[in-house]
C-alpha cells in the first residue's frame, strides 16, 4: 500500500520548462521510475521538453491527454497560488508544491478554494521537497538513492517533516539502521500548507505497510502540539521524533518562513515537552534520530 | 520585513487612520523646529529603532518644552541604545520621533496577524492596552478578543462592529472604531503585511480615537509586488554581514556565539546550531547555503563566516542533496586560499557525490591544516567544540 502515491502515480510538472528547477527535477524524477507523463508551460504547449514529454499550456489539456491524477509544482512564487488551484480545478487528485517563497495571503486564499473540493483533492507543500514511496514513486526534489524500499524482512517506517535536509537525515539513519520507508512525506516550511502533521499522522496509522512513525518538525506555531494530542488519542504505532531550532532567538526567521518564535509560541521545548508527554521517543540531536525510532520501536 | 513607528504612522494616516501629530527629526539641530510644528504643550520623544524595549533604557521621554525635547534626543542621537533585546552593545540611533502628547481617558490594543492554526488572518483586540499583548494574553486570556477573517473576503462589517461592541465602545465611537478595524485589516491586505498592530488605540478625554504607536511588518515572499513598501527598508538596521549575505542569496542569521556553521537547509541549519549548544558549544550564526549553491556563493558563505571576528572554529555540515558535497569541498579549499583558515574547521559531509568530496579533501591536506572530518553530526559537534576550547 503506502500513502498518497505508489507505482500507479501518474505524474505531470507545472513548470516544467522554468528555471525554477521543473526541468532538473521532472528528469530526476523519470530516473527513480515515477510514471511522468507530461507538464504544463503556459505558451510552449505543442512542444517536448528534454525527456520527449508532452508540454501543455494548460492543466486541463494535460490532463486530458495523459490522464494524471497528481502534479508537482515548480511554478514561480508570484504564479504559483494560482497553479495549485487550476490544479484542483481540473480534477488532479494530489498536488505537490516545491515552490519555496508563495506570499502567505496567496495561500490562505488558495487553501480556502481547495476546501471547496473537499478530501477530492490533497495538497503537500509548499515550500517542500516532495512525497516518495521509495522503489515506487518520487514526486519532489529529495535524492532517491538514499531511501529503501520495504522488502521482506524490513521493517517500515512512515516518515513526516518540515524540514527537506532533515528528512534526509532520518531517511539514510534508518536506511543505516536496516529500516526500510513505506512513504515519506515533506509537509513544507511555510506557515500557511496543505497537509499538517494529523492528517498525515492519521494515513500512516491507517496503512498496513507502516510499521513506525518519524516526525520532524521545527520552531513556529503550534502544529507539533496538536500532533502530539492526536499521537496519544489515535496511533498505536511507535513514534519517533525531532525537533530543530532549541538554540533559535525568539522573533528571527531561520530560513522557512514558519520557522519563528512570536509572542512565546512556538519554541522547540513546548513541542518536545508536548511529544514526550504522549509517549513519542523525541531524540536530542539530529544525528540520533535513527537510534531513537529502535527505541520506540523496543517501547 | 520591518518598517520604524514614524513610517507604521505614515502608513495608517494614508489608510485615514488618526494618529496625533508628528515629526521625525535625524539630527539634534532639527529637534527645536519639530517641537514648535507640533504646537502642543506636551510631546514624547521615541527613538526609532527596531528592538523593543525603549521605555525602560531611557529611549522614550515625555517632554514639556523645546528644551526639554532637546535635552531626550541629544541623549538618545549620542547614546547606544542597551535593552533586553539589543544584546550588550546596543544599537545605535539614526532618528527620533517627535510626536504630540495626548489626554489618554483608555488605552486599547488592536492588531491583525497570522492565525497558522486557523490558515487565516485573525484579529486580536484587548481592553487592557498599553502593555506588551503577550502578557495580558498569558496572565488574562480571557481579556483578549479574537475574530478570524474570512479567508477570501477579509474582514466583514459585521464583525468589525462585533469587535468594537466586545471592546465596550457603544453608540458613534463603536462606529468609529469598526470602521478603524476595517481600514486596518484592508491594509494588512494591501501590503501582504505579516503583522499589524497599535498598542496603545486610546480614547482621548475628548472622546477621540487615536491611534498612538503603530508595528507594521511585511511577509517577504510578497515583497516584490510592493515597491513602495521595499523602498522603506532601513539597511542601517540590519546586521552587515546580514546584508551581504543576502546578496549572495544565503540564508544567513548572526548570533553570539563563537562556532560559525555552514548548512544546507533550513531545518538542518538549525538543528546543527542546536547539536553544537548540546555539546557545550555556542553557534555564532544560522546559515543555510540552500540546495542551488554555486561554487562563488559558497566561498562567499566562508568569507561571510569569517569576517566575524568572535569565531573561534567552523562546523561545515552537508547533506548532499541537490547540493553537492565536492562542490561544498571544492569551496571549502577556494577559501582557504583566499582567507586562509587559522581557526579550526571540522567537516562532516554525506550524500551526493561525497566520495569525490573526501577525495578532494583528502588532496588538499597539506593546505589545510586545521581540516579534521567528522563521521556524523553528534563527532563534528564534539569536535569543533574540542577544538575551540
Amino acid at each position: 500500500m503506502s500513502i498518497l502515491v505508489d507505482k500507479n502515480t501518474r505524474v505531470i510538472c507545472q513548470g516544467i520548462t522554468g528555471g525554477g528547477g521543473g526541468a532538473f527535477h521532472t528528469k530526476g524524477c523519470l530516473d527513480y521510475g515515477t510514471q511522468m507523463v507530461g507538464g504544463t508551460s503556459p505558451g510552449k504547449g505543442g512542444t517536448k521538453d528534454a525527456n520527449g514529454l508532452p508540454i501543455f499550456d494548460t492543466v486541463e489539456q494535460a490532463r486530458k491527454a495523459t490522464g494524471a491524477d497528481a502534479t508537482m509544482i515548480f511554478v514561480p512564487p508570484p504564479f504559483a497560488a494560482d497553479a495549485i488551484c487550476e490544479a484542483a480545478a481540473e480534477g488532479i487528485r494530489l498536488i505537490v508544491a516545491i515552490t519555496e517563497g508563495i506570499p502567505v495571503l496567496d495561500m490562505v486564499r488558495a487553501k480556502k478554494f481547495l476546501a471547496e473540493f473537499g478530501d477530492q483533492v490533497t495538497l503537500v507543500g509548499p515550500n517542500c521537497p516532495g512525497v516518495i514511496t521509495p522503489g515506487e514513486c518520487k514526486i519532489g526534489i529529495m535524492p532517491g538513492y538514499i531511501h529503501t524500499p520495504p522488502a521482506p524482512g524490513k521493517r517500515r517506517v512512515g516518515i513526516i517533516s518540515r524540514s527537506g535536509t532533515l528528512t534526509y537525515e532520518a531517511v539514510w539513519q534508518t536506511t543505516q539502521l536496516g529500516w526500510s520507508q513505506s512513504t515519506c512525506v515533506g509537509i513544507g516550511g511555510d506557515p500557511v500548507k496543505g497537509l499538517d502533521f494529523v492528517e498525515v499522522l492519521a494515513m500512516f496509522q491507517a496503512d498496513v505497510q507502516t510499521d513506525a512513525i518519524i516526525m520532524i518538525g521545527e520552531i513556529g506555531g503550534t502544529a507539533e502540539e496538536a500532533a502530539a494530542d492526536y499521537v496519544q488519542k489515535h496511533v498505536t504505532k511507535p513514534v519517533a521524533g525531532f525537533i530543530a531550532g532549541r538554540t533559535a532567538p525568539p522573533g528571527k526567521r531561520m530560513g522557512h518562513a514558519g520557522a519563528i518564535i512570536s509572542g512565546g509560541e512556538g519554541t522547540a521545548e513546548s513541542k518536545i515537552q508536548a511529544m514526550r508527554a504522549a509517549g513519542i521517543t523525541v531524540a536530542d540531536s539530529p544525528a540520533d534520530i535513527g537510534r531513537a525510532l529502535n527505541m520506540a520501536m523496543r517501547g | 520585513m520591518k518598517i520604524h513607528e514614524y513610517q507604521a504612522r505614515e502608513l495608517l494616516a494614508k489608510a485615514g487612520i488618526a494618529v496625533p501629530p508628528a515629526r521625525v527629526v535625524e539630527s539634534a539641530a532639527e529637534v527645536a523646529a519639530a517641537f514648535d510644528s507640533n504646537a502642543v504643550p506636551l510631546q514624547v520623544v521615541k527613538a526609532q529603532v527596531f528592538a523593543g524595549g525603549r521605555g525602560k533604557a531611557g529611549f522614550v521621554k515625555l517632554v514639556k518644552s523645546a528644551a526639554e525635547a532637546q535635552v531626550a534626543a541629544d541623549f538618545m542621537f549620542k547614546n547606544r541604545m542597551v535593552s533586553v533585546q539589543t544584546g550588550p552593545e546596543g544599537i545605535a540611533v539614526k532618528k527620533v520621533l517627535i510626536a504630540a502628547a495626548v489626554d489618554i481617558a483608555h488605552e486599547y490594543y488592536m492588531g491583525l496577524v497570522l492565525d497558522r492554526a486557523k490558515a487565516t488572518v485573525s484579529v486580536i483586540a484587548s481592553a487592557e492596552g498599553g502593555v506588551e499583548i503577550e502578557t495580558v494574553a498569558h496572565q488574562r486570556p480571557e481579556a483578549i478578543i479574537r475574530e478570524a477573517l474570512h479567508p477570501a473576503l477579509g474582514l466583514q462589517g459585521f464583525a468589525a462592529r462585533r469587535v468594537a461592541g466586545r471592546l465596550g465602545f457603544t453608540g458613534r465611537q463603536a462606529s468609529e472604531v469598526s470602521q478603524l478595524l476595517l481600514k486596518l485589516a484592508a491594509l494588512y491586505a494591501q501590503y501582504d503585511c505579516s503583522i499589524v498592530e497599535i498598542n496603545p488605540l486610546v480614547l482621548t478625554k475628548d472622546g477621540k480615537v487615536l491611534a498612538i504607536d503603530a508595528k507594521i511588518n511585511f511577509d517577504d515572499s510578497a515583497l516584490f509586488r510592493h515597491p513602495d513598501i521595499l523602498a522603506m527598508a532601513d539597511p542601517a538596521e540590519h546586521d552587515p554581514l546580514e546584508l551581504r549575505a543576502s546578496k549572495a542569496n544565503l540564508n544567513y542569521i548572526k548570533l553570539d556565539g563563537d562556532i560559525a556553521c555552514l548548512v544546507n537547509g533550513a531545518g538542518l541549519a538549525m538543528a546543527t546550531m542546536d547539536v553544537v549548544q548540546l555539546n557545550g558549544g555556542k553557534p555564532a550564526n544560522f546559515l543555510d547555503v540552500g540546495g542551488g549553491v554555486k561554487p562563488e556563493g559558497a566561498v562567499e558563505a566562508f568569507r561571510i563566516l569569517l569576517s566575524d571576528s568572535k569565531v573561534r572554529g567552523v562546523l561545515v555540515n552537508i547533506f548532499g542533496g541537490i547540493a553537492r558535497c565536492d562542490l561544498i569541498a571544492e569551496a571549502l579549499i577556494s577559501a582557504g586560499r583566499e582567507v586562509g583558515f587559522k581557526v579550526p574547521v571540522v567537516v562532516r559531509l554525506e550524500g551526493t557525490n561525497v566520495q569525490a568530496a573526501r577525495d578532494i579533501l583528502a588532496g588538499a591536506r597539506s593546505e589545510l591544516p586545521t581540516l579534521q572530518s567528522a563521521m556524523d553530526l553528534n563527532d563534528a559537534a564534539r569536535k569543533i567544540v574540542a577544538a575551540t576550547r
